[in-house]
């Protein structure tokens, strides 16, 4: 067995070697030539050229974009038109009611955003909390609950949106379900608050595992004897619970509420498979508006969606620097101890 | 059974709580409970659901396993004929189902085609047995474009996944093996810019895509999610920890810095490259909004992409859909399985996602 795989791995990585050993010497002529320098450059250059002109460029561009108008694909054709974007987007009479905005979708899909986000992540991080807590505790087979509840994290966003369509669809399994325990069917998709909920449950379902994971290698990593003591002095659990595990796992905790804030303010894949934004505009959030403004309606404006994706890059900033914040305020907790 | 018993009822338990369950016990084992069923549940019912037929999957209340009534060829009709168990003062009889008219079948014995049977609907059900619908997940690849949907969805994850490996692990190298001018400026823009999502980039990246020429082209879909900071900084962290003595030694044998990098670096990023590779084969299966925005021709469209579509259209096949479904999910799940542990270390590890 041993030896086949020793053979597979050969037959992979043998014509790999040849291909390799061909590019060796004209390597050794400019390594000869421009000495570590140049080959430094050699080895960043394929992953920075691709970088920058697919990742910096963009960027870059998308600042420019965002203040032209027009049809027009390429810069270059495209009409100079100042704030004018920016402007349209943030024009309201009155900023809680989308009805008497310019950009009446935008001001809904912030509205739904933030309730979207407050929601999910709030439930998301108490749900992966305990999750995390009872992972922690003595299990048999821990392992495998681990990977039960991890397991929808690798799934598709359109298979997760497609198997929950499946089970909350007006004949679906959780409408019988609910019939046969005597309650009333619900058209989940349908019924606007219903199909916001859903969306919010859906996407805590798809992602819980990952930050359950992230809060059990914190739990795991506080040292077992605070616990004996605290059991020795007869302290609570809630106790326990309040003083020393909340505090200790804070860092952790402050990561993932981070983490999840982010991704929850850029939402669409799941949500768009489930609900399509609907009903109505019930469930359409910012990224699907930058989709649809730029790309999916008849009248695409480009200018339009790059001037949303900047106002929204700029929140996802914010929440990085405070990241960053509070990463460095974790290490020099760290170094103090 | 009693181990299985031992651990089924494991508790903290002790003298003077209650029965001898803690109250934690009970919240641990109604959590985990109600998690391998709301986990694991969602995904068996796709399964189960997608080997039904489309009649199976119109009924409501709808049936746990996949069904099939039975049919029988009957002499004198040219399609198969239903099978229905009749129960009424005749006694219990299987029969064949001829025409339907309001609440009376017209039916007949299949082993004596002459005579027509007139019976109330109320006393019979139909025949059926256990039964899997594969012409769900044959069809697909018949009627459809599904193969060709599946073919480019194993392209982009491919060839971005080996892309990814080989440029990354080269910045790594050069980023964590060499000392050169503007070194940390380009670790801060790896780092700065681990946090930048496709989402605020979507307009310029789309116009330099069709400036370059790869609308509607795989490689469009590649070529923007191959220089991964992440998969740069996770390599990067790694290779760190190889000490630079054997480098040295390498160069007193005269090897090359290529050599130094394919014969010795890499092999020893071996456990690095594994994490990244495996993370990047899931991404790549998974991603949905790119594609979407580049891929606007049926015939590149990705699995994701094309299943969508197939998901949006007026009249859903949902018999399809659930076999495609499942089909796209396989390659995830095996990963899944065989893979766990690796991907449980290193999301613990790094946060990586």
């Amino acid at each position: 067995m041993n030896s086949l795989k020793h053979q597979a791995g050969a037959v992979i990585t043998a014509p790999l070697g040849w291909l390799a050993g061909l590019i060796d010497p004209p390597l050794r002529v400019w390594q000869r030539w421009t000495g570590q320098g140049g080959m430094a450059a050699f080895f960043l250059l394929p992953n920075m050229a691709i970088f920058g002109v697919f990742v910096l460029l963009p960027l870059v561009i998308n600042i420019i974009y965002s203040m032209t108008s027009g049809a027009a694909l390429f810069l270059s054709d495209r009409d100079y038109v100042g704030g004018a974007q920016y402007a349209r987007l943030l024009d309201c009479g009155n900023y809680g009611d989308p009805g008497t905005c310019a950009e009446d979708q935008f001001w809904t899909a912030v509205q739904n955003t933030g309730l979207f986000v407050i929601l999910q992540v709030t439930l998301l991080i108490i749900i992966a909390t305990i999750t995390a807590l009872i992972l922690n505790r003595e299990l048999r087979a821990r392992s495998f609950w681990r990977a039960v509840f991890f397991f929808p994290v690798l799934l598709s966003p359109v298979v997760v949106g497609l198997i929950w369509r499946w089970i909350l669809q007006r004949d679906g399994v959780l409408n019988a379900a609910m019939l046969g325990m005597g309650l009333d069917p619900i058209n989940w998709l349908i019924e606007r608050n219903w199909a916001f909920a859903a969306a919010v449950g859906v996407t805590i379902w798809a992602h819980m595992g990952f930050y359950a994971l992230i809060l059990l290698a914190g739990l795991q990593a506080i040292p077992k004897d605070l616990y004996e003591a605290a059991e020795m002095d007869g302290t609570r659990p809630g106790r326990v619970f309040w003083r020393i595990t909340l505090p200790l796992l804070m860092p952790n905790l402050l990561v993932v509420i981070v983490l999840s804030l982010i991704r929850a303010v850029q939402v669409f894949d799941e949500a768009f498979v489930l609900t399509g934004g609907g009903p109505g505009t019930a469930t359409l959030f910012l990224t699907q508006y930058i989709y649809e403004v730029g790309f999916a309606s008849l009248l695409k404006n480009l200018g339009l969606a790059s001037a949303a994706s900047i106002l929204m890059g700029g929140v996802l900033v914010l929440l990085t620097l405070l990241q960053l914040a509070l990463g460095k305020r974790n290490e020099q907790k760290g170094k103090l101890k | 059974m009693t181990r299985i018993s031992g651990f089924l009822f494991r508790r903290r338990g002790g003298p003077g709580s209650f029965g001898g369950w803690h109250w934690t016990d009970i919240v641990t084992f109604g959590w985990l409970a109600a998690g391998v069923i709301l986990m694991f549940g969602p995904a068996l019912w796709l399964v189960l659901s997608s080997f039904k037929s489309p009649a199976g999957l119109a009924e409501f209340p709808p049936t746990l396993l996949p069904y099939e009534t039975r049919t029988a060829v009957v002499e004198g009709y040219d399609k198969p004929l239903p099978l229905y168990v009749v129960t009424d003062e005749a006694g219990t009889r299987t029969l064949a189902e001829v025409r339907r008219v309001g609440t009376v079948a017209q039916m007949v014995d299949p082993a004596n085609p002459g005579e027509v049977q007139k019976i109330n609907i109320q006393t019979r059900t139909p025949d059926r047995r256990v039964g899997f619908q594969w012409s769900n997940y044959t069809e697909p690849f018949l009627a459809f474009d599904f193969f060709l949907y599946l073919r480019n969805s194993i392209f982009v994850t491919f060839m971005a996944t080996v892309i990814t490996l080989l440029t990354n692990s080269m910045a790594a190298f050069a980023l964590s093996k060499y000392e050169f001018r503007g070194r940390n400026a380009v670790m801060l823009v790896v780092l700065a810019t681990l946090m930048i999502p496709l989402s605020v980039i979507l307009v310029p990246l789309y116009s330099i895509i069709s400036t370059v020429g790869l609308l509607n082209s795989l490689w469009g879909v590649i070529l923007p999610t191959v220089a991964t900071p992440t998969g740069v900084f996770l390599l990067r962290q790694y290779m760190l920890t190889i000490p630079d003595e054997l480098l040295e030694a390498a160069r007193m044998d005269h090897a090359s810095e290529w050599q130094i990098y394919w014969r010795i670096v890499l092999p020893l990023t071996a456990p690095a490259l594994a994490v990244l590779g495996i993370f990047s084969v899931v991404w790549r299966w998974n991603d949905f909004l790119w594609p979407l925005i580049v891929l606007s021709r049926r015939e590149v469209y990705t699995l994701q992409v094309g299943l969508n579509t197939y998901a949006g259209e007026l009249n859903v096949q949902w018999h399809f859909i659930l076999s495609m479904t499942v089909i796209t999910m396989i390659p995830v799940v095996i990963v899944f399985l065989f893979l766990q542990k690796f991907i449980t270390t290193g999301i613990a590890g790094s946060g990586l996602k």
